[in-house]
C-alpha cells in the first residue's frame, strides 16, 4: 500500500478561471446556460439525468472516489449532483462562484474515463455529463488557464504546442539525419503523394519526444512501409478542444487531419501512442463533422503494431528482458478494445508479462487524461494525489515483479511518470515503440 | 496554361528509365513528371551528404546539402527546396534563387507558372518570397500562404500583435490578421485561417473568428455584419466578386453571400463550394444526412450518396457537369453528374474534364497497379506508377503518363486518340 499523500487540493488559483469569472455577470451565466440547455440539452442529456437512481454503483469505478478514502464529493454521482444536477434544477440561475467550483470539478475531478459507464446500471455516461458541463464553462470563458492556451493553440496552428510550420517540418529532417547515423538510407519521406500511410502524431512528439518520430521511422523502414508525413498543418492528431467544450474547433482539427490524408491520396492514417486522439478522430471529431465513424481508416499504434507482428514484417532480435506490466489506457481499451492486441506485441517483444489487477477495460485510469494533465502545473498534486489507487495498483504489479511500465498512450505516460514520482514508485515508463525499437531487428 | 504547345502527335515516347537511375546513384526518390510529358524527375543522392535532381537521366549542375519538395511547375519548370551551408533557398532547374533563407516551404506557383512563391524564415522572422524576393515586412508567425491566380499578390496568416506564453485573455483580443504582400489588415481576429484571392488578384477573403464563439468571413479586412457558429472557406463569384461561404446556422450548415443566406436548403456539412467559369453555378460538398455525403449543385444534392467521404469535387469547363472522387464502403469511385462509374478502386484521383467538357479522365490504384479511366473504362495499359491524364486542347486526344507500362522502371508518354479508346 502506497503512503496517503495528505494535502490541502481544495480551491486551487487558476487565472482561466478566476479572471474568466471576473467578466461574468450573474444574468449572463443564466442566459448563456439556458440558452445551452435549450440548444444543446436534448434526450441524451434528459435520459441520463432523469434515470440516475444515486445507487452509488458508479462510485468504487472511479480513481477519484477511491483515491479520497471514499468521499462522496468524488463519486461520478456526487459530482453530477454538485453541478449539473443543481444548473438544471434553477434552470441556470446559479452563482459566479458555483460556476467556478464547477469548472473545477468538470476540468480537474473527472478525467472522462468512462470507468463508471461499465458499472452504472443504466449505462449513464458520466463523462457526456461532464464534457456538457465544460461546454457550459467554455462558452461562459471559464476554463483552466493551461489547457485554454492549448485550445488556443490548436486554434492557431492546428497543433497543440505551438510548432510553427517550418519548425515542423525541421523536427522531421533533424530526425531524418539522427536516424541516418543508424540506419543510412533511412528516409522520413515528406509529402509523398499516394503513400500507403500517413503516419501522424501528436503535438508533443515534435516539441519534447523526438526520438519517437525516429523510433516510428525506424520501425516503418524496417516493416518496409510506403509512408509518408505531411508538411503542412494537420499533421497533428490531438485535439484538446475536444477537453475544453470547443466543439467548432474540434471539428476544424478533424477536418484539416482528414484532409490532409485525402490531399495525400493515402490509404489510412496510422497514429502514434495516444490515447485522447484516438477517441477523437473515432468518436468526437469526425461525428461534429458529420461522419458517422472516420472517413479514412485510421489505426492506432497498438493496432499497427500488432498487424507488423501479426504478418512478421518485424522481427526481433533479443526480448526485451526486464519484467514488464501494461497499463490499459482508457480511449484504446475501453474506448476501442485494442487490449488483446496490446498484449500480442508485448508477448512478442518481451521475456516477462506481469499483468495488472485490474487490467483491461476495468483498469483504473493514469488520472492525466481527459485533458486533466493539461490544466497543469496547479493541479499536478491534486492529480497525483487523488489517483493513490493507481499507485497501489502499480505498487502491487511491482511487488509482483515488474520493474517497467508500458504505457502505450502520451498522457497516460504523462500521468503515471508522475505517480511514479510522487509515490516513490522506482519503476520505468515505455511506450510500446519504445520496447520496439529497443528490441527489434533494424536490418 | 495553354498546353496547344506541347507534343500531340499520337502515339508513344519513351522518356526515361528509372531502374538505370537506381543502379547510378545511392538512393532515388518518388519521381515526378512533368505537366506535359515530356520530364521524369527524382531526388538522388550522390555521394556522402550530397544530393542532386536526376531529370531524364541527367544531373543538375549543382549539389546541394538537402533538397526537398520536388515538384514540376505548370511551365514544366523543376523546382525544389534546397539546402546549402545551412542555408535554404528554391532551386529552378538546378539554379538557385540569389537569396537564402534559414528555411523555406510551401511551394506555390502562379497558374503560368511564371512566378514561384514559398514561406520563408530568416532570424525568427516569418514572410513570403515571390521569384526571390521577400516581403518588406516580416512577422513572428505566419501561415497559410495564399497566392492569386496570377502571382502578383501573396497573402498569409500572420501575428499582428505579441502575447506572452500563456495569456489566454490577450489572445482572446485578437492577435492574428492576414497581410497582403506584407502589409497587414487593420483589424485583428482570434484567429484568421484560409483564404482566398479574387480571380482578378485584387481581394483577399478569409475565414475568421471574432470571439471565441463568433465566426465569420472577412474581406479586405471587414468582416461580415453577420457571424455565425462556424463558417467554412470562401469564394469569390467570378462574374460579380461578390463573396460566398459556408455557414453554420441553428438548422444546419448553409450557404452565406456577403452575410445572407443565399440556399434555402440546409445540411449536416457543406464545404468546398466552388463556382462555375461563369458565376452561374455553385457546386459543394455537402452531408444531407448524417454519416452520408454527396454534392450539391446550386442547393440540389444528388440522390447518390456516400456514406465515407467525398472529395476534389470538379466543375467543367462548361459550368454544366460536376465531377468527384468518393469513398463508399471502404472503397474508392469516380462519380459525376449524380452518377458513379461502375468499377471500384483502392484509390482514385481528382477526376479531369475534357476542355469541351463532353469526357471525364482519372488515375486510379487497384492491386497496386495505377490505371488511367476514360468515362468509366479503363485503358488498356496499367503502371507501376502514373500521373494525372491531360485532355488535349481540342479534346481530341488523352495525354497519358506512367512507368512500367510495358518496361519495368520505363516512364514513357503516350498519346491516344480518344475516338480510339472509346470504342
Amino acid at each position: 500500500m502506497t503512503k496517503r499523500s495528505v494535502q490541502n487540493i481544495s480551491t486551487i488559483p487558476d487565472e482561466g478561471i478566476d479572471k474568466g469569472a471576473q467578466r461574468l455577470t450573474p444574468d449572463q451565466v443564466s442566459r448563456v446556460i439556458r440558452r445551452h440547455l435549450e440548444e444543446e440539452g436534448g434526450a441524451r442529456l434528459k435520459v441520463y439525468t432523469e434515470t440516475c437512481v444515486h445507487c452509488g454503483l458508479c462510485s468504487d469505478a472511479c480513481h477519484f472516489y477511491l483515491s479520497h478514502d471514499h468521499d462522496p464529493k468524488f463519486s461520478p454521482a456526487g459530482k453530477v449532483k454538485q453541478t449539473l444536477d443543481k444548473i438544471i434544477r434553477k434552470k441556470g440561475r446559479v452563482s459566479i462562484d458555483f460556476i467556478k467550483k464547477t469548472a473545477e470539478i468538470a476540468f480537474t475531478e473527472c478525467n472522462l474515463c468512462r470507468r463508471c459507464v461499465m458499472y452504472c446500471p443504466f449505462g449513464i455516461d458520466v463523462a457526456y455529463l461532464m464534457l456538457f458541463l465544460r461546454r457550459i464553462c467554455h462558452k461562459l470563458g471559464v476554463v483552466p488557464q493551461y489547457i485554454q492556451d492549448t485550445a488556443h493553440s490548436h486554434a492557431a496552428t492546428m497543433n497543440q504546442m505551438w510548432v510553427k510550420d517550418d519548425e515542423w517540418i525541421d523536427t522531421l529532417h533533424w530526425q531524418e539525419d539522427e536516424a541516418r547515423d543508424e540506419i543510412p538510407d533511412l528516409r522520413i519521406p515528406l509529402e509523398k503523394q499516394g503513400a500507403d500511410i500517413f503516419y501522424s502524431v501528436i503535438g508533443p512528439e515534435p516539441k519534447f519526444r523526438a526520438q519517437m518520430i525516429y523510433q516510428a521511422a525506424v520501425i516503418m523502414n524496417a516493416a518496409g512501409m510506403d509512408w509518408t508525413m505531411p508538411a503542412t498543418p494537420g499533421w497533428d492528431n490531438s485535439d484538446m478542444c475536444m477537453y475544453t467544450g470547443d466543439e467548432e474547433m474540434v471539428a476544424r482539427l478533424k477536418k484539416v487531419h482528414f484532409e490532409t490524408a485525402m490531399r495525400l491520396k493515402t490509404k489510412r492514417i496510422v497514429m502514434g501512442e495516444c490515447g485522447h486522439a484516438y477517441r477523437s478522430v473515432h468518436d468526437v471529431g469526425n461525428r461534429h463533422l458529420g461522419w458517422k465513424m472516420s472517413p479514412l481508416p485510421v489505426m492506432h499504434a497498438i493496432e499497427f503494431y500488432y498487424e507488423l507482428f501479426k504478418d512478421r514484417k518485424l522481427k526481433v532480435n533479443q526480448k526485451y528482458d526486464a519484467p514488464v506490466t501494461l497499463h490499459d489506457p482508457c480511449n484504446v481499451v475501453r474506448g476501442g478494445g485494442l487490449h488483446e492486441m496490446a498484449r500480442y506485441v508485448i508477448n512478442e517483444t518481451c521475456s516477462r508479462f506481469v499483468e495488472m489487477h485490474p487490467n483491461r477495460e476495468h483498469n483504473y485510469c493514469c488520472g492525466a487524461g481527459g485533458g486533466v494533465i493539461n490544466c497543469g502545473p496547479p493541479y499536478t498534486n491534486k492529480r497525483v494525489v487523488s489517483n493513490r489507487v493507481k499507485a497501489d495498483q502499480l505498487a502491487d504489479a511491482k511487488a509482483r515483479g515488474a520493474k517497467t511500465i508500458i504505457a502505450p498512450c502520451h498522457n497516460c505516460f504523462g500521468g503515471l511518470e508522475d505517480i511514479v514520482k510522487h509515490y516513490g514508485l522506482g519503476m520505468e515508463i515505455k511506450f510500446l515503440g519504445d520496447v520496439i525499437y529497443e528490441c527489434m531487428d533494424k536490418e | 496554361m495553354n498546353h496547344s504547345q506541347w507534343d500531340w502527335n499520337v502515339g508513344k515516347k519513351a522518356i526515361a528509365d528509372l531502374s538505370q537511375w537506381q543502379n547510378a546513384f545511392e538512393w532515388v526518390e518518388e519521381p515526378y513528371a512533368s505537366p506535359d510529358g515530356e520530364m521524369l524527375a527524382a531526388i538522388v543522392k550522390t555521394g556522402d551528404s550530397e544530393f542532386s535532381v536526376c531529370e531524364n537521366g541527367g544531373l543538375w549542375e549543382n549539389y546541394f546539402d538537402k533538397i526537398w519538395y520536388l515538384r514540376f511547375g505548370p511551365d514544366n519548370s523543376t523546382v525544389a527546396l534546397v539546402s546549402q551551408d545551412s542555408m535554404w533557398t528554391v532551386a529552378v532547374g538546378g539554379q538557385p534563387w540569389e537569396n537564402r533563407y534559414d528555411f523555406v516551404w510551401d511551394t506555390r506557383f502562379s497558374k503560368n507558372g511564371k512566378h514561384i512563391i514559398v514561406a520563408a524564415v530568416s532570424e525568427n522572422k516569418y514572410f513570403a518570397v515571390t521569384d526571390g524576393a521577400a516581403w518588406e515586412q516580416a512577422y513572428s508567425f505566419l501561415t497559410n500562404l495564399t497566392v492569386s491566380d496570377d502571382g502578383n499578390n501573396t497573402a498569409a496568416v500572420v501575428q499582428s500583435i505579441p502575447f506572452n506564453s500563456g495569456d489566454i485573455f490577450k489572445f482572446q483580443q485578437g492577435c492574428y490578421t492576414a497581410a497582403v504582400n506584407g502589409e497587414t489588415w487593420d483589424n485583428n481576429f482570434l484567429n484568421v485561417w484560409e483564404m482566398n484571392f479574387s480571380p482578378d488578384g485584387r481581394h483577399l477573403a478569409a475565414e475568421a473568428r471574432r470571439t471565441l464563439f463568433d465566426y465569420t468571413i472577412v474581406v479586405d479586412g471587414r468582416p461580415w455584419d453577420n457571424n455565425f457558429s462556424s463558417v467554412w472557406k470562401p469564394q469569390f463569384n467570378p462574374a460579380d466578386g461578390s463573396v460566398t461561404a459556408p455557414v453554420r446556422e441553428p438548422g444546419g450548415w448553409a450557404l452565406a453571400r456577403n452575410g445572407e443566406i443565399i440556399w434555402d436548403e440546409r445540411f449536416l456539412q457543406l464545404w468546398h463550394h466552388q463556382y462555375s467559369a461563369d458565376g452561374k453555378n455553385i457546386a459543394a460538398i455537402v452531408a444531407p444526412e448524417y454519416g452520408q455525403r454527396t454534392i450539391a449543385v446550386n442547393g440540389k444534392p444528388w440522390s447518390l450518396t456516400f456514406n465515407n467521404l467525398v472529395t476534389d469535387l470538379v466543375i467543367s469547363p462548361d459550368g454544366n457537369r460536376v465531377a468527384c472522387s468518393a469513398r463508399a464502403a471502404r472503397k474508392w469511385l469516380i462519380a459525376a453528374d449524380g452518377k458513379r462509374w461502375d468499377e471500384t478502386f483502392d484509390m482514385a484521383w481528382a477526376p479531369v474534364f475534357s476542355p469541351d467538357s463532353r469526357h471525364i479522365a482519372a488515375k486510379v490504384e487497384k492491386n497496386g497497379r495505377f490505371f488511367i479511366f476514360i468515362d468509366g473504362k479503363p485503358l488498356k495499359i496499367d503502371f507501376t506508377a502514373a500521373w494525372a491524364p491531360v485532355f488535349s486542347p481540342d479534346s481530341d486526344k488523352l495525354l497519358v503518363k506512367g512507368i512500367g507500362g510495358e518496361n519495368e522502371g520505363q516512364y514513357c508518354r503516350y498519346v491516344f486518340k480518344l475516338s480510339a479508346l472509346l470504342v
